[in-house]
Parts: C-alpha cells; structure tokens; sequence
C-alpha cells in the first residue's frame, strides 16, 4: 500500500484543508489578534493597542448583561429542554399499558406517531420558527392573547416580546419548543436499548415506574444526556440564540437590552457600529465562555459507565 | 406515583384507547396493573397534549395564508372566510420568493455535493493512512465543531470581502462547504474506521491506484454513512441563517431564511402580512413534507452525531 501513498494523501487533503484553514482557522486566529488592535473594519488601517479593548468590554455594561443571557441560554435552555425530552421520552417508552403476556414495560400506543410530530420543529428553519413565534407573541393581534381573550382571561393581555421581564424567557420558550423533539428521539432511541429484562427484575424486586426511572433509566441514559447537553449549550450559545433573538426581539437585543446575547453583541458591534476589533473581544469572551462550558459539563458528568 | 394525585383517564379515552380492566388472579399482580394503566392514562394525556402544542403554530401557520390582511389582525383564530390563494401567488412573484427558493437552491445543491466529495476525501485519508500530523490535522477539524462560528465571521468577512466572494453564490458556497467540514470529517473518519479493509487492499493488489479505490470501492461501500451525513448537511445548510446574514447582504442573492426576515422587517410600512404568511408556509411545507417521506432516513442523519 505504499506506492504513491504520500502523494494521494497531500492530493487529498489540500483542497479540504485548504479551504478549511482559509474560511475557518485563519479567521479564528486573526480575530484573536485584531482583539489587541483599534480595527474599526471600516479601514484597513489600525494599531496595537494592548489590552485596551478587554478593559473597556470589563466596564461595559451591555457586554455583562450579554454575558449573562448567554449563560441562561447555556443552563437553563439545555436543563428544561432535556429534563422535559427525558419525561417525555419516558412516557413514550414506559408508559404503555401492559398486555397480558406482554413485556413488562411497553411504549404507549402511537408511540411513533408521537415521535415523527414532535421532530417536525427540528427540520424547520430556526428563522422561520422565530418570525411564526414574533407574530404569535404579538400583544394587540397575535394567536397567544387573541386565544387568552377567546377563553375569558380578558385581563390577562401580556405585552410578552414587549415586557423587558419576559422577552427572555419567551425567546428561550421558543427555542424550547423546537427543540424538544429531537431529545425525545435520541433518548427514545436510547432507552429502547435497554433490555427489558431489567426492567422486569427492578418491577420484581418492589420498585414503581418512578423508581426505575432514576435509577435504572438515567444512569443508563446518562453518556446520551451528557453529549446532548454539550451539544445543546453550544448551539445555545451561537447561532440558535443569534437567530431567535436578532428575529424576534425589538432593538434586536429586546427593550432595554432584555434579551441581548454575546453572540448578537459581536454581531452588532463588528457589523453595525464599526467596531470590528472590540467585537472580535466579545467574540473572544464567548470563545471562553463556551469552552468553560464544555469542559465543565464534561468533567461534572463524569461518572463510572456502565455496560449492559 | 400515588393513584389519587393523577386525574381520572379521560385523556387516555380521548386518545381512543380504551381503559379496560381485566380481572387479575394475585392481589400484588392487580395493583402492579392498576399502577400500569393510571400512568398509561396519564402519559396519554401529556403526550397528546404537547402533540397539539407541536402541531397548533403550524396549522395556525397555514390557516393564516390564506386570510385577507383584515381578519389576520381583526381574529387570528377564525377561519378564513374563503381560501385567499392569491396571497401565495403574491408571495411567489411580488415578494421575491422565487428568487429566494432558486438561490438556496443553488447555493445548498453546490454546497452540499462538495461537503459531501471534500468532506469524504478527507475522512477517508485521515481514517486509513498514517503519516506524521493525522491526529493533529483530525483535530483541528474536529476543533471547529465547538468553537463560536461568530468569532471567525468578524475577519472572515473582509477575507472573503478581499478575495471578491462576497455577495456572490459560489463564495456562499465554499464558505458553506468550510463550516460543514468539520462534523462531516468527524462522521466519516468514524464511518471510514468500520468498514473493512480486506476490498479495498484486493483492489489494490489488483493494480487500482489510491484515487480509483476510493472512488469505486470505498464510496459505493460508505452510501449508508454518506446519505446520514447528507441529510444533515442537507437541513443544516437550508436552514442556515447565520451564515448569509453576515456574509450575503446583496438583496438578489438573499437565500429564503435571510429573505423571510428581511420581509418581515419591510412587511412594516408595505403590510402584506397575508403575503408573508403565505411566503412563510411555502417554506416551511417542502422541508416538512420531505421529512414525512424520508422519515426514518431524516432522524438517523440528524441523530448520528449525537450517538456517536
């Protein structure tokens, strides 16, 4: 197998790892190295400037309240996504009734018809799901209110996208909606790899469904539930939340930077206000950010994995 | 779970299962049953529940293209008095759609056949060769699935800017195929890694060079990983929206989520909102309804990275 063999393997490589470095790891580096500079990237003139821009970003009052939506969306997001996706999951595959004669544990009837409806928001656009949630949330004429005052609850007209005390939690709500589904068929598939003779045994031994949940179901989930949420955070934390928030919320960044996040701060900075260098700083906030993220969630799951 | 915190089974009967009760000979065996179908009821009821709360937006989506403008705002929950179709031909001709639609087609058809070709190449080298910097190279593809896209999209703008690709389809493309690398590299690598190697070192000895394996013994071998990889890729870079907000500004070369937004946000002073909603549905249907078919196809593809 050695006849030509570097030769395949630099013909091979260049194009992909040319492009690659090109539009993806020489940016990256050049935008560490801008953030030291006073590039407003309107001209291609600039100078070093030191750690200018950090300090100013550590007095920015706006970058701090980004920060910390980031880290809600990062936290809270993948937490209620994935705790609701466990549920439901379980529900899908452990609640049926049992047959006589049946497995001890079955997945309720319809349990694919259930699946393919909740993934329907995974294949859509997360820009098309937020510009059908703007219209819903809207105060005066939208679906959610219109349906309020349909039932009687005339009083209750939140002002939702408006309201800088829920702009954020209705933003993520979407994001919620939208991603659910596709835990639920990880986790699904998941837990239909679980033999049912375990579940037999833990039903022997005294234990209610709830019991075998805990201690049977998630222990053997968790590998899944792990990566899932590293995955989650990060799309949390990029470009999920840029689209939803840029879309949805006035400014965009919401009423009174309510729903602001790193992502849209690098965005508006380097793209709307001229001032490229102090956004590749943000940038490189959110770089640190997300990889804190990553590693921590990595090293708190970390436990024994267990084989079945 | 105790029997009297759970609501009686009428979910479970609306579901059209019917709640029997057969009579059990053991005590014990009576109560496990009993447990069983009170949970069976109550997973119905929920599962049922956020069913409809997955399909409401989008039939209320749908509903709404075809109302007059008046009664989207006057009652969002009425029918439409009769089926408006001139909205979706509005959309289709007035508001651009068309365009939209031909230049994602175009941009997601080049950008998906050469992640698919340079995405694969790579792999298969990086899978099946050694040779000084493999595990280095892996990496700094793999490297690029967690850091923030935003980052990189700061100076990536004005590299493309200088290189003359801005604004055009072709440079959409390559910086498309660049973002898609790394988790197409990281599938396949893994993909390549299962295959056997016995094919391709007979095609060998039989005189096929490198280049003429990997085309007709190795490509046709990897269909199955290629077609997952495929349709992730697929959805991913249909639905992209980051990516042409920041780097494809030219109104002719908006693609359908960037050209949706930027509807919505003009929909201000021209209130077509009928024509939105009807553009809105007409990009939401081809994506959903090729999800129906490909259903099982669909999930794989999109949860594989997941499993892995």
């Amino acid at each position: 197998m050695q006849h030509g063999k570097y030769r395949f393997i630099v013909g091979f490589l260049a194009v992909p790892l040319g492009l690659y470095v090109l539009f993806v790891i020489w940016p990256f580096i050049q935008s560490i190295y801008y953030s030291f500079t006073d590039w407003t990237g309107l001209s291609p003139e600039f100078k070093m400037v030191g750690f200018d821009n950090y300090s100013r970003m550590l007095d920015d009052d706006v970058f701090w309240k980004s920060l910390w939506h980031s880290l809600l969306f990062a936290l809270v997001l993948p937490l209620v996504t994935i705790g609701f996706a466990l549920f439901l999951a379980f529900m899908i595959n452990v609640g049926g009734r049992r047959r006589r004669g049946g497995p001890v544990v079955s997945g309720v009837r319809g349990s694919s018809f259930y699946k393919i409806v909740y993934f329907f928001p995974q294949v859509l656009s997360i820009a098309i799901v937020a510009l059908l949630f703007a219209f819903a949330y809207n105060p005066d004429s939208g679906a959610i209110n219109s349906a309020f005052k349909a039932i009687g609850l005339d009083s209750v007209q939140p002002l939702w996208l408006g309201d800088p005390d829920l702009a954020l939690w209705c933003v993520m709500a979407v994001l919620v909606w939208s991603t659910v589904g596709f835990f639920v068929v990880l986790f699904s598939a998941g837990m239909a790899s679980i033999p049912a003779e375990l579940y037999e045994a833990a039903l022997l031994d005294g234990a209610n469904r709830v019991n075998t949940f805990f201690r049977l179901t998630l222990p053997l989930l968790w590998d899944t539930v792990q990566s899932g949420w590293v995955y989650m955070g990060i799309l949390a934390l990029g470009a999920e939340s840029f689209a939803v928030v840029q879309i949805m919320t006035t400014g965009p960044g919401g009423p009174d930077y309510s729903t602001t996040v790193m992502v849209l701060y690098v965005y508006q900075k380097a793209f709307r206000d001229g001032q490229a260098a102090y956004a590749t700083t943000i940038g490189v906030a959110l770089l640190v950010v997300t990889l804190a993220f990553a590693a921590i969630v990595m090293r708190l799951g970390r436990r024994e994995r267990l084989e079945f | 779970m105790k029997t009297t915190e759970t609501p009686a089974p009428v979910p479970a009967e609306s579901a059209g299962v019917p709640v029997t009760k057969v009579d059990l000979p053991e005590r014990k065996g009576q109560q496990e049953k009993s447990e069983g179908a009170v949970l069976n009821a109550f997973s119905h009821g929920i599962l049922v529940l956020w069913a409809f709360m997955v399909v409401l937006p989008l039939l209320w989506a749908v509903m709404t293209s075809f109302k007059d403008d008046n009664s989207i705002f006057s009652s969002p929950w009425a029918l439409p008095d009769k089926l408006h179709f001139d909205n979706w031909a509005r959309a289709w001709t007035d508001a651009n759609m068309s365009d939209y639609f031909l230049n994602t087609i175009l941009v997601v058809g080049g950008s998906l056949i050469g992640t698919l070709v340079l995405g694969s190449m790579a792999a298969y080298v990086l899978a099946r060769f050694e040779f000084p910097g493999n595990r280095f190279i892996y990496f700094l593809f793999i490297g690029g699935m967690s850091f923030p896209i935003m980052l990189a999209l700061v100076p990536l703008f004005y590299v493309v800017n200088n290189m003359g690709l801005l604004n055009t389809i072709h440079g959409l493309i390559l910086v498309y195929i660049a973002y898609s690398l790394p988790f197409t590299v990281f599938f396949l690598t893994a993909f390549f890694r299962t295959l056997p190697t016995s094919v391709a070192e007979a095609a060998f000895v039989d005189g096929a060079s490198h280049t003429r394996t990997f085309f007709q013994i190795m490509l046709p071998m990897a269909k199955p990983g290629l077609i997952s990889v495929g349709i992730f890729n697929f959805l991913g870079q249909w639905n992209q929206y980051m990516l042409p907000t920041v780097l494809n500004t030219d109104e002719d070369k908006r693609v359908l989520t960037q050209g949706l937004v930027q509807l919505a946000a003009s929909q201000g002073y021209k209130g077509d909102w009928s024509g939105l909603f009807a553009g809105l549905v007409m990009a939401m249907l081809p994506v959903l309804f090729a999800y129906i078919v490909f259903q099982r196809q669909v999930v794989q593809g999109l949860t594989a990275g997941a499993l892995k």
